[in-house]
């Protein structure tokens, strides 16, 4: 946050008062995470904010996201940045005005939880996440809470608190048995998204107490990746992976052809531009250029099914299933701890879910300990395909590089991508993590194109424009 | 025609609200509230979402409630700026020069003639400009155009103006209110996106959907429009092709009404279901997932009474 107050250690200044200081912090904390929010954006957001009125929350915050955040990615974060900024900013300022110790006394004494009835509870709780009421939640997560919070406890892991009441309270997703009809008898079903908001309100809830109880805030901390916008994150619904990845299957069917304008090295199409001129009494006033044919790669997929990358392979099937739309020459594989060519079954199905059934059953996947072993798939790869690859292939890999302490096999891999054109690893943990444990990325790093993290959607449309063309082509015509 | 109201921008977001009521679209606060900041901050509107809730007819209504003449212009690739902005009439200049073409001295006074207005053919992009009312702009699915179709339109969105090299810009004689729709089938660039205002639509909750539905089909039972509301928002649940649109929700409450169906059993289902789904795969889907629950449905609607 660079033009406000740093990261909050103890009581926090209070920075310049008026709104202009406040909304420039507030685009820190954006522009902190990796939303592009440029100086004229920030001159209509206080524009905007002055023709609407500030006694409605709703009016405020649309008129900021409109201007601010141009993006339903970026509207995410926009939300879950806002209301972290003014719930801090909130705080900070009752810190300050000492308003934290009387309601920290009429919050939950230990004789508090003998008095809820903790059945009761829960089940106005899964009412209120059933029906989705905003304020209602808001006062259930508050009771649940001192009913189960236990002070003192768990302090500094809001998470595992939040989980913990979570599980007491018995919510579960349907996701578990979502192949299943709805049973009447279950009572009302529960959503992903209401638990989540319920989740979010709990969280705040425990902050709150956290920060009356020590009297100050914690360091502001970046969002979460994984609140962001995960689709390998497996709680997660198959229809989210999905939609984000239909959305891209259509932005794949598009990629190219902006970049087909005339601008580049076209050809004059004599014939047609001839024949416009016989309009203009033969006078070509007009070119006509031949159409480019948007390249065609060759592209080969391995995809990683074990079950280390359980939660990613999911996104990644997914994924191969939006490429095998996209791209004629495509060829995927799956492997484990062997390799096996799953391209037929893709052809075949078009259901998805059918596709992800039939790899992880008769998918063919050797799979012997259900551990990966990468040096022994590059050896098969090589024994098998290669000699189909040539300068216009692309192999993608979509894989941990977790080899569970077996030999990587690194040249193997450098034989198989010298035949290829280019090769690309996409790596579903975050960048953090790589080389840790069992992980061998840097062993296969040197042999390959480019290896990239790949755990959002936007990792993975970055990598899809580069395939697409954006990249200097080492094929020549 | 246009009316005081078309000139002064709109009091407050709940005005526009109304207005737009009153133009037969109900517009969430959000949408209402990004039209308001339109009119008031004089900004192109950029409105994305999934097909078919209403990005186009938000326009279509705004152009309603406001009096003001819509002009539209639909993008599709390929678009280049001669069917977008203007074009010079080839063979109207054409004549232009063989009729003057006969005298000595005609070629001077040619070549300063056939640069004018009058040789210009107005594209949507200089129409809008160019009138003398103030218009409601429509740039339709601006996604299937080129990148270089996108830069060209920067000039329009932020200066309202349109340079024409050989009679230099044109200016706009009134404000016109632009809305952009996207289907987001491609990362529009920063630059386009910082010039507009932006707006997400969703399709709807139960509650907002039924109040469109029944302004749509007023004799419609409430009772009913809100079981088939149920149905579809169920339907948008799953894992389609394309999600049932609003619109198409519309045209199955108007069915229902056709046939004159009491309830929504599975047989009406399976009838009337190709207005809502358009896929072969999405069809087999939804008949059977929700044909079942429609059953569970019918049979716990029996045990209650």
């Amino acid at each position: 946050m660079s033009p406000g107050p740093g990261p909050f250690g103890s009581v926090p200044e209070a920075g310049p008062p008026g709104l202009t200081a406040r909304l420039l912090e507030l685009v820190g904390a954006l522009r902190e995470e990796g939303l592009r929010v440029g100086t004229s954006e920030i001159l209509d957001a206080l524009e905007a904010t002055s023709s609407v009125t500030w006694s409605s929350e709703t009016a405020f915050r649309e008129a900021l996201a409109a201007t601010l955040a141009k993006s339903p990615e970026d509207r995410r974060v926009f939300d879950l940045v806002f209301g972290r900024f003014f719930f801090r900013a909130a705080e900070a300022e009752a810190i300050r005005q000492d308003l934290a110790a009387t309601e920290a006394e009429a919050g939950a004494t230990p004789g508090d939880e003998q008095d809820i009835d903790l059945e009761a509870l829960a089940q106005a709780v899964r009412e209120a996440v059933a029906e989705g009421t905003d304020p209602q939640m808001r006062d259930l997560a508050r009771l649940a809470v001192a009913a189960l919070g236990r002070q003192g406890e768990g302090v500094g892991v809001v998470g595992v608190d939040v989980q913990r009441i979570r599980r007491a309270l018995g919510l579960q997703t349907h996701a578990g048995r979502r192949d299943d009809e709805p049973d009447p008898d279950e009572g009302p079903t529960l959503d992903r998204e209401s638990i989540n908001a319920f989740e979010r309100h709990l969280r705040r809830e425990l902050e709150r107490r956290l920060i009356e109880r020590t009297g100050t805030l914690p360091p502001a901390r970046p969002l979460a990746d994984l609140d962001r916008a995960l689709p390998s994150n497996p709680a997660q619904d198959l229809a989210a992976v999905h939609r984000s990845v239909k959305m891209l299957k259509r932005r794949l069917a598009t990629v190219g052809h902006e970049h087909r304008g005339r601008r580049h090295s076209s050809v004059v199409d004599v014939r047609r531009t001839m024949r416009t001129a016989l309009e203009t009494g033969g006078v070509p006033l007009r070119l006509r250029y031949r159409p480019r044919r948007p390249r065609r790669p060759e592209i080969f997929v391995l995809c990683d099914v074990s079950t280390s990358v359980t939660s990613a392979s999911l996104f990644f099937l997914s994924v191969l299933h939006a490429l095998h739309d996209a791209f004629r020459k495509l060829r995927s594989f799956v492997f484990i701890e062997r390799i096996s060519e799953v391209t037929e079954v893709f052809a075949r199905e078009r259901d998805f879910t059918e596709i992800s059934r039939k790899i992880s059953s008769d998918g063919g996947v050797a799979d012997v300990s259900g551990y990966t072993d990468y040096g022994r798939v590059w050896l098969e790869f090589g024994e098998q395909v290669a000699r189909d690859l040539g300068p216009r292939s692309t192999i993608i890999v979509l894989g941990d590089a977790r080899t569970n302490g077996r030999a990587p096999h690194a040249p193997a891999l450098g034989a198989v991508t010298a035949r290829a054109g280019r090769t690309f690893w996409l790596n579903p943990e975050p960048r953090l993590y790589w080389n840790y444990g069992d992980s061998v990325i840097s062993a296969y790093e040197p042999f390959v194109d480019g290896v990239f993290e790949c755990w959002t959607t936007q990792h993975l449309e970055q990598f899809v424009g580069l395939l697409a063309g954006q990249a200097p082509e080492p094929q020549p015509r | 025609m246009s009316t005081p109201a078309a000139s002064a921008p709109p009091a407050s977001a709940e005005v526009v609200a109304s207005a737009l009521a009153g133009a037969g679209y109900l517009a969430d606060d959000a949408s209402a509230l990004v039209c308001f900041l339109a009119q008031r901050l004089g900004k192109p509107v950029l409105v994305e979402g999934p097909a078919g809730v209403g990005k186009t007819e938000l326009a279509k209504a705004t152009a309603r409630a406001t009096g003001r003449p819509l002009v539209r212009l639909q993008c599709y690739e390929g678009l280049d700026e001669a069917k977008a902005l203007y074009e010079w009439n080839y063979r109207k200049q054409l004549l232009r020069i063989q009729a003057g073409g006969d005298d000595r001295d005609g070629w001077s006074s040619v070549h300063d003639d056939i640069f004018a207005e009058e040789f210009l053919l107005a594209r949507p992009l200089l129409q809008a400009i160019a009138s003398p009312e103030p218009v409601v702009l429509l740039i339709d699915e601006i996604d299937k155009t080129d990148q270089e179709f996108e830069a060209m339109l920067l000039e329009v969105l932020s200066e309202f103006q349109i340079s024409i090299p050989e009679l230099g810009p044109i200016a706009a004689r009134s404000e016109p209110i632009v809305f952009l729709t996207s289907n987001n089938a491609r990362e529009l660039t920063e630059a386009l996106k910082r010039r507009c205002l932006y707006l997400w639509i969703d399709y709807p909750d139960l509650e907002r959907e039924l109040e469109i539905v029944r302004l749509h089909t007023p004799e419609m039972d409430e009772r009913l429009a809100r079981r088939m509301l149920e149905v579809v928002h169920e339907i948008r649940a799953l894992d389609l092709h394309k999600a049932p649109s609003i619109a198409e929700s519309i045209d199955w409450a108007r069915t229902l009404l056709l046939i004159g169906a009491q309830d929504i059993d599975r047989e009406t289902f399976t009838k009337t279901l190709g207005i809502l789904i358009k896929h072969q795969t999405d069809l087999e889907l939804v008949a059977q997932r929700v044909g079942v629950s429609l059953e569970a449905r019918s049979r716990l609607g029996v045990d209650g009474k």
